[in-house]
C-alpha cells in the first residue's frame, strides 16, 4: 500500500504541492488528472524519490514503511517504478543492458522485448533518438523486467500514434494484473482480489482509460488535490467543462 | 644506413614539435639480455600477468602469432599460421632486401630526438607481415615490455598487410611490477597495400614516471582499411604520441579510436592525423577521454585534398576528479567539394542519468560507474571479437580503479 499524507513539496524556492493526502490499496490503480503544471509529474517524481523536489512537510509511507527520505534506488528495490516521459539518454549503454539492470537476474531480454515490439532496439543506446512511441515502449520494457510493485506511469499515452495505443495500453493493463483475457472464469471479485500491483497514471488525454481499468480518478489543480471519483466520470466532466468547473463542481 | 645515422646525428638534440622535453641523457640504454622462450608459460608469473593485462595471451590460444620483446631482448618471435610473418627487425633488416625498403619510409628519421635515438640505438622490435592474399584469422600479439629500471628502450616496427590481405594485430606495451621510471620510444610503420585490411589495437600499461614517445605513421592504398585503436588507461607520467595516416589510393578507409585516461599525475598529448589524398577515401577519428585528476589534451587533425572525400572527428571528454581535458580538432579543406565534420565535448556525468538509473535499482556508484562504462564503449566496426574483448577488459579493469 502507497500512502501518501499532508504531503509539502517544494522546487527550489517554488511550492509545487500542498497539503497532499492519497491513498493506494494493494491491488488498485489510480488515474491522475490535471491541467499542465498543476503538479502531477512532481507528485510522481517525489513518491520516486527524486532529490531536486524538497519535501517541506508530511510523509511518504509504502508498504508500512516510512520512504519519505529513502534514497530513489531503495526505493526502487521496495519495489517502486516509473515510467518516464523523457528519460534522458546514457550513450554507450545499450538498450539490452538497461532492461537486465532493471530486471537484476538472467532474463530472457528478447522474449520480453518481443512484446512491446523492441527486439530491433535492444542493440541501440538507451534512448538515443528514440519518438515519443519509442520512449514509452522501452520505459514499459524495463518496467516489465523489473516487475514492481507500484508502477507509476507519466502520460503514457503521449506521443504514442494510434497504431501503438492499443499495444501501451494492454501492456500496462497486463502490469498492474488487470488483463482480464487472463482467465476469463475468473469473476470481478475473484480478480480483484488475485491483484496485488498498484498503480498511478497520469492521463492527458485519457485515451489510456479505453485499456486500462482504474479503480479512482482524482484531480490535482494548482498543486491541490481536489477530487475523487470514478475515473471516466472525472474525465467525462474535465471534457465537458474543462478542469476549473470540474474542480469547482466536485468540491 | 650510413645515411640514415648521419641524418640521425643531426637531429639527436632536436626537440619535439609538441610534447614536454625529456632529458636523454637521464635513462640508460645500454642492451639488457633476457634468454629466449620457446615456450611463454616459461615467463614469470608476474610478468606474464602483466603482459595479460596489455591483451597479451601467454597459451597463444586464439592467436596466430606472437612477439615478445623484454627491454632490449627479443624474448619470443613466431607465426602459426602460414602467409603471416613475424621476425625481430634486426634480423629482417639484415636479412630481408624488402624489410630494408620498408624502414624509415613514412617516419622521418630525424623527425626529432626520439626518432634519432631509434636509429642510433635500435632496441629491436618488430616486423609483421601478412603476405598477398592471406587472410590472418586469428589476431598476432605483440609486447613490448619494459624490466629495468630507468632504461630507455628505442623499437622499431613494421607492419605490413600486402595485397588483399586481412591482418589484426594486437600490441600490449607493459612495464615490470616493480618498475618506477623509464622511456618508450617506438616507430611504427604501416603499410596497408591495395583491398587490404589491417587493424592495429595497442593497449597501454604503464607505470607511474614513465616517458612514452611513440612515432607512426601509415599508408592505406586504394580500397585498403586501416584500423588503429589505442587504449590508455593507467598512469604515465607523460606521453605524446600523433600517428598519422595517408590515404593515397581510391576508396581508402581509416579510422581511429582512442580511449584516454587521465590519472593524476600523468599528461596525456594524444592526436590523429589524417591525409585524405585520393577521391573516395573515407576518415573517422574518434576519442574519448576522461580526466581523473590528470591532464589529457586530445587532438585530431584532417586534411582533405581532394573533392568528393568524407572525413569526421568526435572527441569526447569527461571530468571526473578534476584534472583537464583539452580537446583540439581541426579540420582543413584544401580544395572544393570536401565534406568534413567534427564535434567535440567536454563535460561532467549528467546527474538525470545517475537518478535514472538508481531508479531502476543502482547505486549512485554502480550507476556511475555504468555510465562511464557506457562512454568509454565505442563501437569499432571490423574490429575482430577477441580484440574487441581485450577492450572491454581494459576498460572494465581500468573502471574499476576510477571508481
Amino acid at each position: 500500500m502507497l500512502r501518501i499524507e499532508d504531503l509539502q513539496v517544494k522546487i527550489g524556492d517554488h511550492e509545487v504541492l500542498k497539503h497532499i493526502d492519497l491513498e493506494i490499496k494493494q491491488g488498485e490503480t489510480h488515474i491522475l488528472f490535471g491541467p499542465n503544471g498543476s503538479g502531477k509529474t512532481t507528485l510522481l517524481m517525489t513518491v520516486m524519490g527524486y532529490p531536486q523536489y524538497t519535501v517541506t512537510a508530511g510523509n511518504i509511507f509504502f508498504k508500512g514503511e516510512d520512504i519519505t527520505n529513502l534514497p530513489l534506488n531503495e526505493r526502487a528495490k521496495m519495489g517502486i517504478g516509473m515510467s518516464y516521459q523523457r528519460p534522458p539518454t546514457i550513450h554507450g549503454l545499450k538498450t539490452r543492458q538497461m532492461v537486465e539492470i532493471c530486471a537484476r537476474e538472467k532474463i530472457d531480454v528478447a522474449d520480453l522485448a518481443g512484446k512491446v515490439n523492441f527486439t530491433d532496439f535492444l542493440e541501440r543506446d538507451i534512448n538515443a533518438g528514440f519518438s515519443g512511441g519509442e520512449i514509452k515502449r522501452s520505459e514499459l520494457l524495463q518496467l516489465m523486467a523489473q516487475d514492481p510493485d507500484l508502477l507509476l506511469f507519466d502520460e503514457p499515452e503521449s506521443g504514442v500514434d494510434l497504431e501503438n495505443i492499443a499495444l501501451i495500453g494492454n501492456s500496462i493493463s497486463r502490469l498492474l494484473q488487470r488483463d482480464f483475457h487472463v482467465d476469463p472464469e475468473m469473476t470481478q471479485k475473484q480478480k480483484k482480489l488475485a491483484r496485488t500491483k498498484m498503480g498511478l497514471i497520469i492521463t492527458h488525454t485519457g485515451f489510456i482509460l479505453d485499456y486500462v481499468t482504474a479503480d479512482r480518478g482524482q484531480v490535482l489543480y494548482d498543486g491541490v488535490m481536489s477530487c475523487k471519483s470514478n475515473p471516466q466520470e472525472i474525465f467525462n466532466c474535465i471534457k465537458k467543462m474543462g478542469y476549473e468547473e470540474c474542480v469547482r463542481c466536485s468540491n | 644506413m650510413l645515411e640514415l645515422n648521419k641524418k640521425a646525428e643531426q637531429a639527436k638534440e632536436k626537440k619535439a614539435a609538441i610534447g614536454p622535453d625529456i632529458d636523454l641523457t637521464s635513462f640508460t640504454s645500454e642492451q639488457v639480455s633476457h634468454g629466449y622462450l620457446e615456450d611463454l608459460t616459461q615467463l614469470p608469473d608476474e610478468d606474464r600477468s602483466r603482459m595479460i593485462q596489455s591483451g597479451v595471451d601467454a597459451s597463444e590460444s586464439g592467436r596466430s602469432g606472437t612477439y615478445i620483446q623484454m627491454d632490449t631482448s627479443v624474448v619470443h618471435a613466431h607465426a602459426k599460421q602460414e602467409g603471416l610473418q613475424v621476425i625481430p627487425i634486426k634480423q629482417a633488416l639484415r636479412e630481408f632486401e624488402w624489410a630494408r625498403e620498408y624502414y624509415w619510409k613514412l617516419v622521418a628519421v630525424d623527425a626529432d630526438k626520439y626518432t634519432a635515438q631509434a636509429q642510433l640505438n635500435l632496441h629491436d622490435g618488430y616486423v609483421i607481415r601478412a603476405l598477398p592474399g592471406s587472410k590472418v584469422i586469428y589476431p598476432v600479439q605483440a609486447c613490448l615490455y619494459i624490466d629495468k629500471e630507468n632504461l630507455s628502450q628505442h623499437v622499431h616496427n613494421l607492419i605490413i598487410a600486402e595485397e588483399g590481405a586481412v591482418l589484426h594485430v594486437i600490441t600490449g606495451c607493459a612495464t615490470g611490477p616493480n618498475l618506477k621510471r623509464g622511456l618508450h620510444v617506438g616507430i611504427s610503420e604501416f603499410f596497408v597495400k591495395k583491398n587490404a585490411t589491417l587493424s592495429f589495437t595497442m593497449i597501454h600499461n604503464w607505470a607511474e614516471e614513465m616517458m612514452v614517445r611513440p612515432r607512426s605513421v601509415g599508408v592505406v592504398e586504394e580500397g585498403g582499411l586501416f584500423l588503429n585503436n589505442y587504449i590508455c588507461m593507467r598512469p604515465v607520467k607523460s606521453l605524446q604520441m600523433y600517428p598519422t595516416t595517408h590515404l593515397v589510393g581510391k576508396g581508402a578507409v581509416s579510422r581511429f579510436y582512442s580511449l584516454l585516461v587521465g590519472s593524476p599525475g600523468s599528461e596525456l598529448d594524444v592526436g590523429g592525423r589524417i591525409f585524405l589524398k585520393a577521391e573516395d577515401t573515407r576518415a573517422e577519428i574518434i576519442a574519448r577521454a576522461i580526466s581523473n585528476g590528470g591532464r589529457i589534451i586530445s587532438r585530431g587533425d584532417l586534411i582533405g585534398e581532394v573533392p568528393g572525400v568524407k572525413a569526421h572527428l568526435e572527441c569526447r571528454g569527461l571530468m571526473l576528479k578534476g584534472g583537464l581535458i583539452h580537446a583540439i580538432p581541426e579540420l582543413r579543406g584544401t580544395v572544393d567539394g570536401v565534406e568534413m565534420s567534427h564535434e567535440a565535448a567536454v563535460g561532467k556525468i549528467a546527474q538525470d542519468e545517475i537518478l535514472y538509473l538508481m531508479s531502476r535499482g543502482l547505486s549512485e556508484l554502480e550507476a556511475t560507474s555504468t555510465i562511464v562504462r557506457g562512454f568509454l564503449s565505442v563501437d569499432i566496426p571490423g574490429l575482430p571479437p577477441q580484440l574487441k574483448a581485450e577492450i572491454d577488459r581494459a576498460v572494465e579493469m581500468s573502471e574499476k580503479e576510477l571508481m
